[in-house]
């Protein structure tokens, strides 16, 4: 097989390594960007993890945003939030868990308010409320699914490949998600459950890209003798380049099409998949070879399973 | 020979794909608008289904079908108009054991419906509905188990005539005070043979006699509390006339009830979660003594103040005649007299053997009738979350007994939709411990058709863009693998019919993302066969091992994000579960279209032939 690899030496390669220092600066920079404004800004998260009133309503024409929330102010609602959503017809009010509302009518309540702002009928479109206890159960249920996940995945590559290869595949993840997640806290895009269902979407993504890099690095180091480490993960990223960019390419046309026509719930939902898209993709070709480079890969971290390879390998 | 197939293998695909075929169809066939009739007691009949056939006809309303299944009749109409028209005709008609809800059923042509077809199980947020998560009061239930046993014990002490001085429950459990050490001993000697559930522990200092509930007494009431909580609110929403409504447990406290396509949810929330119930007692003194006790705060010692809906005093015995458990029918009314509000209730027998004797020996004196209900609610102040709990007890109305009755009689001194509510709840039976509504998601009608259509449009516009794509930069192959892509999502759309699972809108975009990623391997495997071309190899040979070494690949690859996807299953809750689902069964059935699949047509065009050239 050998052949293979003078083949592919002979393609016009990028030499992606000799920029790994810029691009493990860059990340570093936007992890700590991200980390920093997640310690200082927080995230803006949705009622599923704070708990609370969150009421959608329909109206026929333009909203006047003002007057809805003088009129919700005066009906002790000062603490509403209102927004459009979606539409300018769509409003969105969000209302803070409170001791002194009765919660079995607080829907309704809101409603009729409404539709004192508005001489044309204005109409249901969803009522959520979660409780406080839920909000704790379900932000303690996520975070315990992220780390799960993750650690499951450790184990796995470990498994399948080896620890060098697992830690790069996790930095990889963690660098992809805190970014994610830092743009979220960015933007206060706003964080909820579904949102937190495509950070773990993201997760298995970007390890989908990454392994397909480890795995095609594990063969590279099996097949040419005499090269570099950073020659070898060069070839490796090179020939996995096509297909990284082919299906990163069509799942961003599928998610565009989900951020552009799937409607306002699902927005944030396409939105943490685009960009943990876009990262995954660039870290699964920087971050995790890197990482093997810092670690300082070698061919003995491929040929564990048995001696007998080597004596193939000899000529 | 490289790259062929053996005839089974091509047999076994095309089968394959045309049951997932037939399993997808039904989700093509819309829905028909149909009235849903249910018998509080009985099932159904061809008595019943002509019954009704006649009802709507007599409306001169045209029925597309009536149908029994599952002991309920289902008629299809073909406009919404009809139906609700239908709904009220029957509704009148039909008399109060029978049970109306409105409906959508799917119209799926019966030799699908034959075989067992049926289209994707719609959740809440896709066909409107209301999702509630309740949490049942377990201090509560505990609390009642543990006052009952305390007169239980009281009157046992009574018939074994050991005398004690007092016996009181709190946070601890129950407390038996004695005079007399000797008196102490014989109880507890007594009592654990009576009560098993109870653990006695003696304490000489203070001659009490400490009982508390058995670690599986209390698992046995909570566990017994949610099933009869389970089973009354399922009595309830049979009242509401929603059809398909779930009610089920979830973990050990908590139920969860979704009624798809409710509008009015407020009073849905209300009958739910309602405690509401009933009590009669006997007044004790006159209306000056009333007056006196809510000045000077002293009650006689065996009366308790209550007021009246006006705010006025009562003072009731403190003996009750029958309590609501003890009331097996009730409908609302009007008094004949007065055209007053009122609820006609009906007792079982031990209960209206006691009215009958209470009202023979009291004919001319006042009873009151006691409106209870229990309310529970969870504050969060700060980080720490408590529940406050309040009961609310009115005397709602206080009439002289006018002569003596037993099992039938009239309530009065109620607003008129209390009077039917108060009705409704008295029949579906009372909640063994409260509960309080803790999550709530209610989506309206024209949400739920909007999520569907959005749903829908992104799901064509991303797979007709991924086609695209494929075709111009993959070619032929581009089009084998876009025949696997279609294939793949027929399957998913058949699995997910035949599974039942529910189809929420994270659910549709688990399907987008799933059709942009299951390309994947197909990309893997052309990418591998371009490279083994540009090496030299002949076209047969590189089509075999192109797909031989990007089998691990996409095997490690899918796998872990399948193992995402299963942390996420085990620990989301509703709607990302639907996202869990897809994506899973995505991953599985991509696997197969984008090896086995491709393979096959690839082999079919290609293998046992000279080839010069690929199309890739």
């Amino acid at each position: 097989m050998s052949q293979t690899a003078v083949q592919s030496k002979q393609k016009a390669l990028i030499n992606f390594m000799s920029k790994r220092k810029l691009a493990l600066v860059f990340s570093l920079v936007l992890m700590l960007i991200s980390l920093g404004s997640i310690i200082t800004k927080g995230l803006n998260f949705g009622i599923d993890f704070t708990g609370g009133y969150l009421i959608e309503a329909g109206y026929q024409y333009d909203v006047d945003l003002d007057r809805v929330r003088s009129a919700l102010a005066e009906a002790q609602f000062k603490d509403a939030q209102v927004q459009n959503f979606g539409s300018s017809k769509d409003i969105i009010v969000r209302i803070a868990p409170r001791a002194d509302i009765n919660k079995a009518t607080i829907g309704d309540n809101i409603l009729a308010i409404l539709k004192t702002t508005s001489d044309k009928p204005v109409e249901m479109r969803r009522v959520e409320f979660v409780g406080p206890q839920v909000g704790d159960e379900l932000r303690d249920d996520g975070g315990i699914a992220l780390l799960v996940a993750l650690g499951g995945i450790l184990i796995y590559i470990s498994l399948r490949f080896q620890l060098k290869s697992a830690v790069g595949a996790i930095l990889a993840l963690v660098h992809d998600v805190l970014i994610t997640v830092g743009v979220f806290s960015l933007l206060q895009l706003e964080f909820d459950l579904t949102v937190l269902a495509s950070i773990l979407a993201v997760i298995g993504y970007s390890l989908n890209d990454t392994v397909v890099v480890l795995d095609r690095i594990r063969e590279t180091f099996r097949n040419i003798r005499k090269t570099s480490a950073e020659d070898i993960l060069n070839i490796s990223i090179n020939q996995t380049l096509a297909r990284t960019l082919v299906t990163s390419m069509t799942t961003l046309l599928v998610l565009l099409a989900l951020f552009f026509f799937g409607g306002e719930i699902i927005h944030g939902f396409a939105t943490a998949l685009i960009i943990g898209v876009i990262i995954g993709t660039y870290s699964s070709i920087y971050i995790a070879s890197s990482t093997l480079m810092l670690l300082n890969i070698h061919k003995q971290d491929f040929l564990v399973v048995a001696k007998e390879e080597v004596v193939d390998d000899a000529p | 020979m490289l790259n062929q197939y053996p005839l089974w293998k091509y047999i076994l695909l095309v089968v394959g794909l045309l049951v997932a075929s037939i399993y997808a169809l039904p989700n093509l066939y819309g829905e028909d608008p149909a009235v849903q009739v249910s018998h509080r007691t009985k099932s159904l009949t061809d008595e019943d289904k002509l019954l009704i056939q006649q009802t709507i006809t007599g409306k001169e309303l045209t029925v597309k079908s009536i149908e029994l299944k599952e002991g309920h009749a289902l008629a299809r109409f073909d406009d919404t108009e009809t139906q609700l028209r239908a709904a009220d005709a029957l509704k009148e008609n039909l008399g109060k054991q029978y049970l109306v809800a409105l409906n959508l059923a799917p119209a799926t042509p019966g030799w699908l419906r034959a075989l067992s077809a049926a289209p994707m199980y719609l959740g809440l947020d896709l066909r409107g509905g209301v999702h509630f998560l309740m949490e049942v009061d377990m201090v509560a239930a505990i609390k009642r188990l543990e006052e009952s046993l305390l007169s239980d014990i009281r009157s046992t002490l009574r018939d074994e005539k050991i005398r004690y001085r007092g016996v009181r429950r709190d946070d601890q459990g129950l407390h038996i005070s004695f005079r007399e050490l000797e008196h102490m001993e014989q109880a507890a000697e007594e009592l654990p043979r009576v009560f098993r559930e109870l653990e006695f522990i003696e304490k000489q200092d203070t001659l009490t006699l400490h009982a508390k509930l058995s670690e599986a007494a209390i698992r046995n009431e909570k566990k017994s509390a949610l099933q009869q909580n389970v089973i009354t609110l399922r009595n309830r929403v049979n009242e509401l006339g929603v059809a398909e409504p779930v009610i089920q447990q979830q973990g050990d406290s908590r139920i969860v009830v979704q009624l798809p396509g409710i509008q009015d949810t407020a009073g849905a929330k209300k009958i739910l979660g309602a405690t509401a119930t009933l009590e009669f007692r006997m007044t004790e003194g006159t209306r000056s003594d009333w007056l006196d006790a809510e000045q000077n705060g002293r009650t006689p010692l065996n009366s308790i103040l209550y007021y009246e809906r006006d705010g006025s005093p009562v003072l009731l015995n403190r003996r009750v005649i029958v309590t609501g458990d003890q009331i097996i029918d009730a409908a609302s009314t009007f008094d004949s007299q007065k055209g007053t509000p009122a609820v006609s209730v009906r007792l079982n027998g031990k209960g209206a053997s006691k009215m009958g004797d209470t009202t023979r020996e009291h004919i001319g004196k006042p009873m009151a009738v006691v409106f209870i209900e229990n309310k529970i609610e969870t504050k969060k102040v700060g980080d720490t979350i408590t529940k406050h709990r309040t009961t609310t007890k009115e005397v709602i109305n206080v009439a002289t007994i006018q002569g003596q009755f037993s099992a039938r009689f009239q309530i009065t001194g109620l607003e008129s939709q209390e009077a039917r509510d108060l009705a409704l709840l008295l029949r579906a039976g009372s909640l063994r411990a409260p509960v309080e509504i803790i999550e709530e998601r209610t989506v309206g009608p024209s949400l739920g058709r909007d999520n569907i259509e959005k749903g829908f449009f992104s799901v064509m516009i991303g797979f007709v863009l991924v086609l695209v794509f494929m075709t111009v930069y993959y070619r032929g192959f581009g089009l084998i693998a876009n025949v696997a892509l279609t294939a793949n999502l027929v399957i998913i759309i058949a699995v997910l019919s035949l599974l039942q699972a529910t189809l929420t809108l994270p659910g549709i975009a688990g399907i987008v993302l799933t059709v942009g990623m299951a390309v994947d391997a197909n990309v893997l495997i052309f990418e591998r066969i371009k490279e083994e071309v540009k090496n030299g190899n002949s076209p047969q040979a590189s089509i075999h091992s192109g797909y031989e070494k990007a089998f691990s690949t996409i095997t490690d690859a899918n796998v872990t994000t399948l193992l995402a996807a299963i942390v996420l299953f085990t620990l989301g809750t509703g709607p990302v579960k639907g996202f869990a689902i897809t994506l899973s069964i995505g991953i599985i059935t991509s696997m197969i279209t984008a090896i086995v699949g491709t393979r096959a047509i690839v082999n079919l065009l290609y293998g046992n032939r000279e080839i010069k050239k690929l199309s890739i």
